[in-house]
């Protein structure tokens, strides 16, 4: 399968791959697998207090399409609010990699660990805005 | 012959409908199966004859193949009670799981950049002995308990069990190839 011109830029030069430390201010954590394929993908978002996503990082064992779709949503996320976040949508991503019927399932994960990660966050740090909810958390 | 096309794959080989099987018993049932439908015996038949005992043997081959595999039986029964398993589709697995399989692909890459066959053959022990487990609750999920949500999730978790053996089996080849 002919994989397109920017899924391969991302396999071969995938942005923000690495982790967080687990205990770093507002850092969270959204991991999905897929069992068809058993891709999985973890998603770390890191979010300052003023609830923009500062930075985000991957770790993505799977096919090329997967990869990609991943570095692709590190890369969109950073400088979004959770809400936008976790609006993006698989479609846009398989738009945008041009992925092809068979490989859209990768971009699905990539929305699901970003929406996974978003959960976790409110989950550590309470709904809304950053701040207030991180006072609330220490 | 009437090829009853409805009824199941256990039904089909005379086996109770189950996760818990005999594979002898279904060795047994599906030789005695292909024995009565095999098209061969069918050379001297008509033409519609013999068109309905070759579906007849694609049925038999079919059930026989689906309720041999652990994990293809346990989706199929699973469908009989209308469950789907929801492996195209459900991506949230419990996390200590996908940590696991994040740290057996990792482990499956350090053996290959260090060619280390002895660490994946051990790293295949410890998947082998994992499914093993998922099996005999699988057959505890699936049988006494009727828990059939843990069923089609213990079907998705063998799913990356079968792929990381596979990345496994590839990776060993590869270093056997290369060795000599």
């Amino acid at each position: 399968m002919a994989y397109s011109d920017k899924v391969i830029d991302h396999y071969e030069n995938p942005r923000n791959v690495g982790s967080f430390t687990k205990d770093e201010e507002g850092v969270a954590t959204g991991m999905v697998g897929a069992p068809a394929c058993g891709d999985v993908m973890k998603l770390q978002i890191k979010v300052g207090a003023d609830g923009v996503i500062e930075d985000a990082k991957f770790k993505t064992y799977g096919c090329g399409s997967a990869i990609a779709s991943s570095s692709l949503v590190t890369e969109w996320v950073k400088g979004k609010t959770l809400e936008e976040a976790a609006g993006i949508r698989n479609t846009q991503i398989a738009e945008e990699l041009a992925l092809p019927p068979v490989k859209i399932h990768c971009s699905i994960l990539a929305e699901d660990a970003i929406k996974a990660a978003v959960a976790d966050y409110r989950k550590k740090y309470g709904e809304g805005d950053a701040d207030p909810a991180r006072k609330a958390a220490d | 012959m009437n090829p009853e096309f409805s009824r199941n794959h256990f039904e089909l080989l005379g086996l109770p409908v189950a996760f818990a099987i005999d594979p002898a018993a279904l060795d047994d049932a599906y030789r005695e199966l292909q024995g009565r439908v095999h098209p061969d015996r069918f050379a001297a038949a008509g033409e519609a004859e013999r068109r309905v005992a070759m579906q007849w043997a694609t049925r038999a081959n079919e059930a026989y193949r689906t309720l041999r595999n652990p994990v293809d039986r346990a989706r199929y029964l699973l469908g009989l009670r209308g469950f789907d398993t929801g492996e195209e589709s459900n991506t949230a697995m419990p996390p200590d799981f996908l940590m696991q399989q994040m740290e057996w692909r990792e482990s499956v890459e350090e053996a290959r950049s260090s060619r280390d066959p002895a660490a994946l053959e051990a790293l295949r022990r410890e998947i082998d002995a994992s499914r093993a487990e998922m099996h005999a609750r699988l057959a505890r999920a699936l049988g006494g308990e009727r828990n059939y949500d843990a069923g089609c999730s213990l079907v998705r978790k063998l799913r990356f069990l079968d792929k990381i053996e596979a990345e496994i089996d590839e990776v060993l080849e590869t270093m056997a190839g290369s060795a000599g």
